[in-house]
């Protein structure tokens, strides 16, 4: 099944940088729905107010951090379909083991280029 | 025990007492009978406690060189002075990054918005530029995220460094009277060329471009 392009996509970031970064990138793949949140409540709010595609999120934030938004989505039964990429500098093995145990759909760590996003995303989402 | 030995030789003295004076002591002769008293418990813990008093003294002393050497090192000025103003430097660093990040960003999606209107390899080319700045500006994230962690890093010596000012306060203090005044001692000569190297100013202390002319246009 095609990737829809114009899904939203909750991009969760407490540096304002990071989110401009991943909004640019996500438009130079062709993406055109892209939502921001500063944090995981933040982030938790918007899920539950409309239906978005894919999460992309980074790990250490306050105060709910990534992992907990993780959590929070895989226990949500509306919500845990969602597919939700982590991006964060968080690259020691018992983050990965951790993310993954709480259902991550893919892993970037940060600094990471467009390549990696797009590859990442397209083991996600299937070809686009 | 010490306390065994002591209270042995009291006992026996007061026996004494009791045989030369009876149950009733004279009130001319209470002080003698306490310093006899006193001079029997001093004696006993001089013999029993001379080594416990010793180390005792000796410990006293390291913990007295312990708080002058601590006093010296003048915490209270790096808790006042140093951290916080390495903290705000750290700080202006992510502000400063921040900025001319988001600077390199407007003008990338200027460049983005211009090639909207282009085709063929020319717009490819300038279009995978544009990307490769994106990529780069990420090093924003990772530099502040780093930054933030020296900076908890030095809250939390500030933090140490506050509790040890508090327990050695009195010797800081005393450790300061003695100190020469440090802007009396600026203030007493010409400024130097080291007086001048002050690096970049925090915002609020900088001097704007407008104030700077004004103050080269004074004299005129």
């Amino acid at each position: 099944m095609a990737v829809d392009m114009g899904m939203n996509i909750l991009v969760v970031d407490d540096y304002k940088t990071m989110l401009r970064i991943l909004r640019n990138l996500l438009r130079q793949l062709n993406f055109t729905n892209i939502d921001e949140a500063t944090d995981g409540t933040m982030a938790l709010e918007k899920l539950r107010e409309k239906d978005f595609g894919l999460v992309v999120s980074d790990w250490n934030m306050e105060p709910m951090t990534g992992i907990q938004l993780l959590r929070e989505v895989r226990g949500d039964d509306k919500l845990k379909g969602i597919p939700f990429v982590m991006i964060t500098a968080e690259s020691k093995s018992e983050n990965v083991i951790a993310a993954k145990e709480a259902g991550v759909s893919n892993y970037i760590v940060k600094p990471f280029n467009a390549e990696t996003l797009k590859s990442k995303l397209v083991s996600v989402l299937g070809e686009f | 025990m010490p306390g065994d030995k002591i209270g042995s030789a009291l006992g026996h003295q007061l026996d004494e007492l009791r045989d030369r004076h009876g149950d009733t002591i004279k009130v001319s002769e209470i002080s003698g009978v306490v310093e006899s008293l006193l001079s029997t418990v001093r004696n006993e813990l001089e013999a029993a406690d001379k080594e416990l008093f010793g180390e005792l003294e000796a410990l006293a002393q390291y913990i007295q060189t312990a708080k002058t050497e601590i006093a010296a090192l003048c915490p209270d000025e790096v808790n006042k002075q140093f951290l916080p103003t390495a903290g705000d430097e750290l700080d202006a660093i992510i502000e400063a990054t921040a900025e001319a990040t988001n600077a390199i960003m407007d003008a990338t999606e200027i460049v983005e918005g211009v090639l909207d209107g282009l085709d063929g390899p020319a717009k490819e080319k300038l279009m995978e530029a544009t990307t490769k700045i994106y990529e780069a500006c990420g090093f924003q994230d990772i530099t502040g995220q780093r930054i933030t962690r020296i900076v908890q890093a030095l809250k939390e010596i500030e933090n140490k460094v506050g509790a040890l000012v508090e327990a050695f306060g009195n010797e800081i203090k005393k450790h300061e009277a003695l100190q020469p005044d440090k802007d009396e001692e600026k203030g007493g000569r010409p400024i130097d060329d080291a007086d001048l190297l002050n690096g970049p100013q925090s915002k609020k202390n900088a001097k704007s471009q407008d104030e700077i002319d004004a103050l080269l246009a004074s004299f005129d």
